[in-house]
């Protein structure tokens, strides 16, 4: 019995598609230089170097710590990063030659600061990991992290211009040189909120109420957490002016409300207050209403307002199907390219063709996310991994409706991909998290197996290390006898792993 | 020095390498499918417990499951049906089994099924839920027979 899990963990595959991914990010260096320059520089070593020694220090530190961890996470990050450092080098290539063409020099060298953070944000991963053993411990901290989650997501509302607006956007908060753009990481600190208030509360959510219309109507007195997200998602649409932001707060809400109480009710109730808040804002509010006109009529504002949007639509343009190559293209005339319109810059270069190999990356990311909340037994574990897997998902999709005109244009980042270092950090802590909960999710069951856990899935609470224990200590006699010996090795163990259970 | 032709070649091997990438990432998931629709549990523990074990008789076993009994505390000898919906415990009043143990929560603790099994999950309350000697803290299998503990109340499925 003592050998008998040998479910495979996969970490060798994981470790393969890392060094793949490196590959693919040195190619991609070496493509953009011998399109640019004809020859290959060190940068070539330097961004395979970076992702490799990104990939592999996570990859042991996964293999340390939670070994049975999806394996195809680590990878996409991996490729993703990767690939970003090398656009974000080649966006600096191509505003160098610019700036040289004009007669000016170009200082700025993002690529290099974008691999600093890199190697933060590893930090942060490596820390997040090894602090965080049992995610449900997370819970305890509920109030604390909302708290701070609110209070970054509306302070750069509040505070002057001068220290919170860059480019229009009030979505910053600059210390001393340093900017922070802190909707990141209130992002996750909102997301464990609400798992954790959702597991709390969700029976009351689900059960009372009248069926109208054949929808199930939750309680008048149960729409208090809707109401406080959705007044703080159209506080952040009117004093940040940034709809990206604000959509992706409550659309995050309203899927783990849904999520949570299995009622489409909350999901139609949720586009209904937010599409009837977006048009009361339109006709309220000036700015809201101008960055409409913008994005309906980006041609009439092509020389100021409309500029980057339609220097985004030109390049996707060019790119056309197969892209004008790496390095082939100007994706540097879009301003700012770096951060909000690096998906353009893609798929400039690469084309339809690319971007969505990009895209389907993501899309192989989010969904082991999402399978990861199918495997983990804790609906807390399950609500949060749906929360991170599904902003995600509403992210991606907020930058790519940006950049292509379906949306007005947000002041989001692209995940992994985007210049940014608070971005980054917070993804990084993001990662985390997914490989933890996927970790608890894929553990193997270590409770012998009776009659009622033979096919149940895996069961978190005890551990490897306690099934040798458990098997010894289980009596071929009653089964009594013997839940009361598995219980209370699990119990046990459980003590150690979260100090203090949940309360 | 490199040619035009070179750089198209390039171009194209390179999306080529990304789709490659991707095709890649989804072998590897479409080996987990298949690893993870095989029996999650092997025959562990047979030698000992195989009259148990087999995934024959699994099915009656749980087939017995029917009702929540109280089986100590003021509520003593009250039964609820197992109907495959979730059972919720505790003080308030819209409970399925409305607790008056001045120990319990309002919301205490939740029994649902998930495959055939039914989960003992404790809801965030003050003094605990027990199963056996252990206190719940995540979803915890139920068997028959187990005593459920929730203040002074004691209770088993059946």
């Amino acid at each position: 019995m003592t050998v008998s899990h040998r479910l495979p963990t996969r970490r060798n595959t994981e470790l393969l598609y890392v060094v793949v991914a490196a590959f693919i990010v040195a190619c991609a260096e070496a493509v953009v230089e011998i399109t640019r320059d004809n020859r290959m520089s060190s940068h070539v070593a330097t961004y395979a170097v970076v992702s490799l020694a990104i990939g592999i220090a996570a990859h042991l530190a996964i293999r340390k710590l939670a070994r049975y961890a999806d394996p195809v996470m680590l990878p996409c990050a991996v490729f993703l990063i990767g690939m970003g450092m090398v656009m974000i080098h080649r966006l600096d290539l191509g505003l160098a030659q610019q700036a040289t063409e004009s007669g000016d020099t170009y200082t700025g060298v993002a690529a290099a600061s974008q691999v600093v953070w890199a190697f933060l944000g590893l930090g942060v991963f490596l820390v997040v990991l090894f602090v965080v053993r049992d995610h449900r411990a997370l819970a305890r901290y509920a109030y604390t992290l909302a708290l701070i989650g609110l209070f970054l997501l509306l302070l750069p509302a509040v505070l002057p211009a001068r220290f919170s607006e860059v480019n229009g956007a009030r979505i910053w908060i600059r210390v001393a040189g340093f900017s922070i753009q802190p909707g990141e990481v209130s992002k996750l600190c909102l997301t464990v909120f609400a798992a954790a208030y959702l597991v709390a509360k969700r029976d009351v959510l689900s059960l009372a109420g009248r069926r109208i219309l054949g929808i199930d109507l939750p309680r008048g007195r149960d729409f208090g957490p809707l109401l406080v997200a959705w007044l703080v998602s159209i506080g952040v649409l009117v004093r940040n002016h940034d709809l990206g932001t604000s959509l992706m707060f409550f659309g995050l809400f309203v899927v783990l409300l849904y999520v949570a109480t299995e009622r489409v009710s909350w999901v139609i109730i949720g586009v209904l207050l937010f599409a009837g808040g977006c048009f009361v804002s339109y006709h309220l509010f000036a700015n809201v209403k101008q960055r409409v006109d913008v994005w309906l009529h980006v041609f009439d504002y092509m020389q100021n307002q409309g500029y980057q949007m339609s220097q985004s639509l030109f390049g996707l343009g060019t790119g056309g199907l197969f892209g004008a190559g790496l390095g082939g293209g100007r994706p540097e005339l879009v301003p700012v390219a770096k951060s909000d319109f690096i998906l353009s810059s893609f798929g400039e270069e690469l084309g339809l063709f690319g971007l969505v190999a990009i895209l389907a990356v993501y899309l192989v990311f989010i969904s082991r996310g999402f399978s990861a909340a199918l495997l983990v037994r804790d609906s807390f574990g399950k609500l949060l991994v749906t929360g991170i897997a599904f902003s995600f998902g509403l992210q991606l999709f907020v930058v790519a409706g940006g950049i292509s005109r379906l949306l007005p244009e947000t002041g989001l980042t692209t995940p992994f991909l985007s210049y940014g270092g608070s971005s980054l950090i917070a993804n990084f802590a993001l990662l985390a998290l997914l490989i933890r909960v996927s970790d608890a999710g894929r553990r193997p069951p270590t409770t012998p197996p009776s009659a009622v856990t033979t096919e149940s899935g895996p069961v978190p609470i005890a551990r490897v290390a306690s099934s040798t224990a458990t098997s010894d200590a289980t009596p071929a006699g009653s089964d009594d006898d013997a839940t009361e010996a598995r219980n209370s090795v699990a119990g046990d163990n459980t003590d150690h792993r979260t100090s203090g259970g949940g309360r | 020095m490199t040619s035009p032709l070179a750089i198209q070649l390039m171009r194209f091997a390179f999306l080529a390498l990304l789709w490659f990438f991707v095709y890649g990432l989804v072998r590897v998931i479409r080996a987990e499918l298949r690893t993870s629709s095989a029996p999650r549990v092997p025959a562990v523990g047979k030698p000992r417990r195989s009259k148990r074990s087999g995934p024959g008789d699994a099915r009656p076993a749980r087939g017995a499951l029917s009702q929540l009994v109280v089986v100590e505390g003021s509520l003593a000898g009250t039964r609820v049906a197992l109907t495959g919906k979730p059972i919720f415990i505790g003080r308030a009043n819209d409970s399925t089994l409305v607790l008056t143990d001045d120990y319990s929560s309002t919301r205490h603790a939740r029994i649902s099924e998930t495959n055939g099994v039914w989960y003992l999950e404790d809801l965030g309350s003050t003094n605990g839920t027990y199963v056996g000697q252990s206190k719940v803290d995540g979803p915890v299998p139920l068997e028959a027979g187990v005593a459920i503990r929730i203040g002074k109340t004691v209770m088993e499925l059946r």
